[in-house]
């Protein structure tokens, strides 16, 4: 059985370096960092104070205005997935509905709704606490909770729509409303490695001939009180570095101490070939090899040191494009400047791609960038495309010495001007042990 | 020639018991799961009663694989014990030849229960009541005592196909989709692509949820899509019946072995049915309602008839999504009379929500299996609870009594809130 090729025609990109992928992209070359102290709650009573946060986001810029009121049962995370979403259809030069409806393109609709599918991986969303502590707060007996009073009265302090800010699906299902994307539509849940996992079967998706458009990637946002303190409690965060928050990421660095959380979407346009060249559109690359594979070794406690699971994922990616490894030409590492887990993605990457791995150039943004969850792979990927557009590779802030252990030849300091024809790009999820990789290559005629 | 993705194993933990024989008789039964909450105390709560599962110890069936999953959280530990019975049934630990890395998973998992009694401790003695606003260091101080890193992380929706993956050790594929109340359903299609493709030779495919917490009792209850039948729990399901006044929340878990036909065959496995299509759309209409003319059902179950390279004629029974809300049922029933024309009105169609309750992300796997086991044992289970036809609901529900059905080809629905639409076409497994 053929399958139908597929292409990459758009990048969406909202980070803390900017909106749009083009604004982050030349911050990074430019060697800023999106990382400060964190504006949106007091962070002062956490270990880690700092973050990468999105500024001036305003729904309004990227939806039609018919769509403005439902901001309110947004959570931030599906305000980033629809920003990510507009930025890479109007990239794409597609006109779909939202593109027509809010001006930015003239009118007619030009793509088959029911061909048009959105998978757009996510995190689990916090609640908001300023709405439900003040809630929880009404319904106290004897200075705890209780939850007779909840039952009786408090719960009516949540407005009816409360649940629906938080399902992790919506981010897909308000892309899809705005856009009119009636095709096949998912949301996929795997940590960090959802963004892969969601643009690889939305190539999967289009090969099979199941919807000719894909709206895919990620989005997420961990800045919120819960949030941090979900990845401040297991010991994950870099704490010592509250006062100089640029240098406290350091991927793949000997003084690497952990990560630092942050918000973004990552969206990409992926396009069935001869649709794309029907209509002259651009193309970044080709995705050409895809897979994922499960760590069967204990992740609880520490990843597996030698990166087994993310191994084979690269294997396989290489084996289903029939490439060496020896041509690759840039690798997209997560590099979230995690002792452990950095090391196990060298691992990795030295076990697939065996001599090779010490002399490829690896991309690792997390320095600059942080690391938001679900959307950080589908930013990575973007940020590749355009690389491989440009000839030139952003700097990694903070690799400062680079580590001998992991022994990658890790991009810093300076960008790297090459020219790039083939990217393999990795991600991994912190706890739970979904591995994946992701193949594209140059598109030649 | 495509490869062909066939069901080789299926273990449950459902409102009803734990076995899959137990509760298929008790669906036949026409019997119920649901009663008065247990899990904490809902008795001011609009809605008082849910379908949990009861008297559950994951230690029982896990043995001695329980150390390393004794802190998978309640839903985990419905998945773990689903795919053991689902494993077992498929015999796979007696294939020496099974190759690890062509072992995958594909869960439409939910979020786990939120730890809500150490959620609430710093949310309370954090609230600064004159200033109206959250003290987030008084905040962070008590959710720094309060909170466990590892209850914590056991909640992500991933957990469940790590905690499988290791207990399996299925290197090959690893995904989990959480798509609300079309999850499970959305897993097992795509699952059924990934072996159809040659990603995988053997998918452990399914769902798991429990929302039977404060929040998520909370979040139905403000929404109004839980029934509120306090007095009458057991006949408060009442899917398609003009008293319906919403779906009752359940929870539980359903896991299904998927397997390439001739991987089975080689091996000499049991094969339940053939998975043969797969149908997933979105209405792309709003958060809030389904599309009024049920496009994006019609389109997914048109969908999964296409796939199967069948002809709608063929389809002998629908396992409807069929919540007991009144807009689901209205639509879903709009939706089988325009895509299936005259010939809706003979086709039963049936809701095993009436007795179950809906598990969320879990709905989905648990209901195909009841349609697997329909397919062996040419019965229909009823929609239970039905006494009031409603005039915008004119199809064959199956009402409260079983039917013996000449069924070869089963079309299974799920919904989810948003406008996610996924459905399953299922055949008795001819070689």
């Amino acid at each position: 059985m053929t399958e139908r090729r597929v292409v990459v025609t758009g990048l969406g990109a909202v980070g803390p370096l900017g909106i749009g992928l083009p604004t982050t992209f030349d911050a990074l070359l430019q060697g800023r960092s999106g990382i400060a102290r964190i504006q949106a709650f007091d962070p002062s009573g956490f270990d880690a104070q700092i973050a990468g946060q999105v500024p001036d986001l305003k729904i309004r810029d990227f939806v039609p205005r018919s769509y403005r009121k439902s901001a309110k049962v947004m959570a931030r995370e599906i305000t980033l997935a629809i920003a990510a979403a507009f930025e890479a259809v109007k990239d794409a030069g597609i006109k779909t509905r939202c593109m027509v409806e809010c001006g930015a393109a003239q009118p007619p609709v030009d793509v088959d709704s029911t061909r048009l599918g959105v998978n757009i991986g996510a995190g689990l969303i916090c609640a908001d606490l300023t709405e439900l502590a003040g809630a929880l707060a009404t319904s106290v007996e004897n200075e705890a909770f209780s939850y007779k009073e909840w039952g009786r009265e408090g719960i009516n302090n949540l407005t009816p729509l409360w649940l629906l800010k938080y399902l992790p699906n919506m981010l897909t299902c308000h892309v899809t409303i705005v856009h009119d994307a009636q095709g096949p539509a998912n949301t996929i849940t795997c940590g960090e490695a959802s963004s892969h996992l969601s643009i690889g079967e939305a190539f999967r998706t289009i090969a099979r001939g199941a919807m000719d458009v894909g709206i895919a990637g990620g989005a997420e946002s961990k800045i919120s009180p819960m949030g941090l303190i979900r990845q401040s409690l297991p010991g994950r965060l870099a704490t010592d570095y509250n006062d100089r928050p640029d240098q406290a990421c350091r991927p793949f660095d000997s003084e690497r101490t952990g990560m630092v959380i942050s918000e973004g979407g990552g969206l990409l346009i992926l396009e069935e070939l001869q649709r794309a060249q029907s209509r002259d559109a651009y193309i970044y690359a080709e995705l050409v090899g895809f897979a994922s594979a499960n760590d069967t070794h204990d992740w609880n406690t520490a990843p597996d040191p030698q990166g087994q699971a993310l191994a084979l994922a690269i294997r396989k990616a290489l084996a289903e494009a029939s490439l060496q490894p020896e041509q690759v030409d840039l690798v997209v590492a997560t590099g979230n400047g995690l002792p452990e887990h950095d090391l196990s993605e060298a691992r990795a990457l030295h076990a697939a791609l065996g001599k090779h791995a010490a002399r490829v150039p690896v991309m690792a943004t997390k320095g600059a960038l942080g690391n938001n969850g679900a959307g950080s792979g589908a930013i990575d990927l973007a940020l590749a495309c355009q690389a491989m557009r440009r000839g030139v590779v952003p700097p990694s802030s903070n690799t400062a010495s680079p580590d001998p252990k992991c022994g990658l030849n890790v991009v810093a300091r300076q960008p790297l001007e090459t020219g790039i024809n083939t990217i393999l790009s990795v991600s991994y999820a912190l706890s739970g042990g979904q591995n994946a990789a992701l193949l594209l290559r140059r598109w030649q005629q | 020639m495509r490869r062909r993705v066939v069901v080789t194993g299926m273990g449950w933990i459902t409102p009803m018991g734990h076995d899959i024989e137990h509760v298929w008789q008790k669906l036949l039964d026409g019997g119920s799961g649901i009663a008065p909450t247990t899990i904490f105390d809902a008795a001011t709560f609009p809605t008082q009663f849910s379908a949990e599962v009861k008297d559950f110890e994951l230690a029982a069936f896990l043995q001695d694989d329980f150390p390393q999953h004794k802190n998978a959280s309640r839903q985990v530990g419905f998945a773990l014990a689903a795919a053991r019975q689902a494993w077992d049934q498929s015999r796979l630990d007696e294939d020496h030849a099974l190759e690890p890395a062509m072992v995958g998973i594909y869960m439409g998992s939910g979020e786990g229960p939120l730890d809500f009694d150490n959620f609430a401790v710093p949310a309370v003695k954090g609230w600064n009541h004159q200033a109206n606003t959250l003290d987030t260091c008084q905040w962070a101080e008590w959710a720094y005592k309060s909170l466990s890193p590892t209850i914590e992380f056991e909640q992500d929706p991933n957990m469940a196909i790590g905690h499988l993956a290791t207990m399996f050790n299925a290197q090959g594929p690893g995904f989990n989709c959480l798509t609300a109340c079309a999850a499970s359903t959305q897993a097992i299609g795509e699952a059924t692509m990934l072996i159809r493709r040659g990603d995988a030779d053997v998918m452990i495919s399914g769902g798991c949820h429990s929302m039977i917490h404060p929040m998520g009792l909370t979040g139905f209850c403000r929404l109004t899509a839980l029934s509120t039948r306090n007095d009458s729990v057991q006949t408060a399901s009442r899917p398609f019946d003009q008293t319906r006044d919403g779906f009752v929340l359940g929870e539980g878990a359903g896991v299904l072995i998927l397997e390439e036909l001739q991987h089975a065959m080689r091996r000499g496995a049991p094969v339940l049915g053939e998975i043969i299509g797969y149908g997933s759309t979105a209405d792309a209409f709003r958060i809030t309602d389904i599309h009024d003319e049920g496009r994006g059902a019609i389109a997914a179950m048109r969908g999964a008839v296409d796939d199967a390279g069948v002809s709608l004629a063929d389809v002998d029974y629908i396992s409807a999504h069929g919540t007991a809300t009144q807009e689901n049922d209205k639509i879903e029933t709009l939706a089988i009379r325009k895509l299936f024309g005259d010939r809706a009105s003979k086709i039963p169609v049936s809701s095993v929500k009436s007795m179950l309750g809906h598990l969320i992300a879990a709905a989905g796997a648990v209901e195909l299996i009841t349609c697997l086991l329909a397919l062996r044992d040419q019965v229909i289970p009823p929609t239970t609870n039905y006494q009031h036809p409603d005039p915008n609901c004119d199809l064959d529900y199956v009402p409260n009594k079983p039917r013996k059905a000449q069924l070869e080809i089963v079309l299974s629905n799920s919904f989810g809130f948003g406008g996610q639409n996924d459905t399953l076409l299922i055949r008795t497994f001819k070689p």
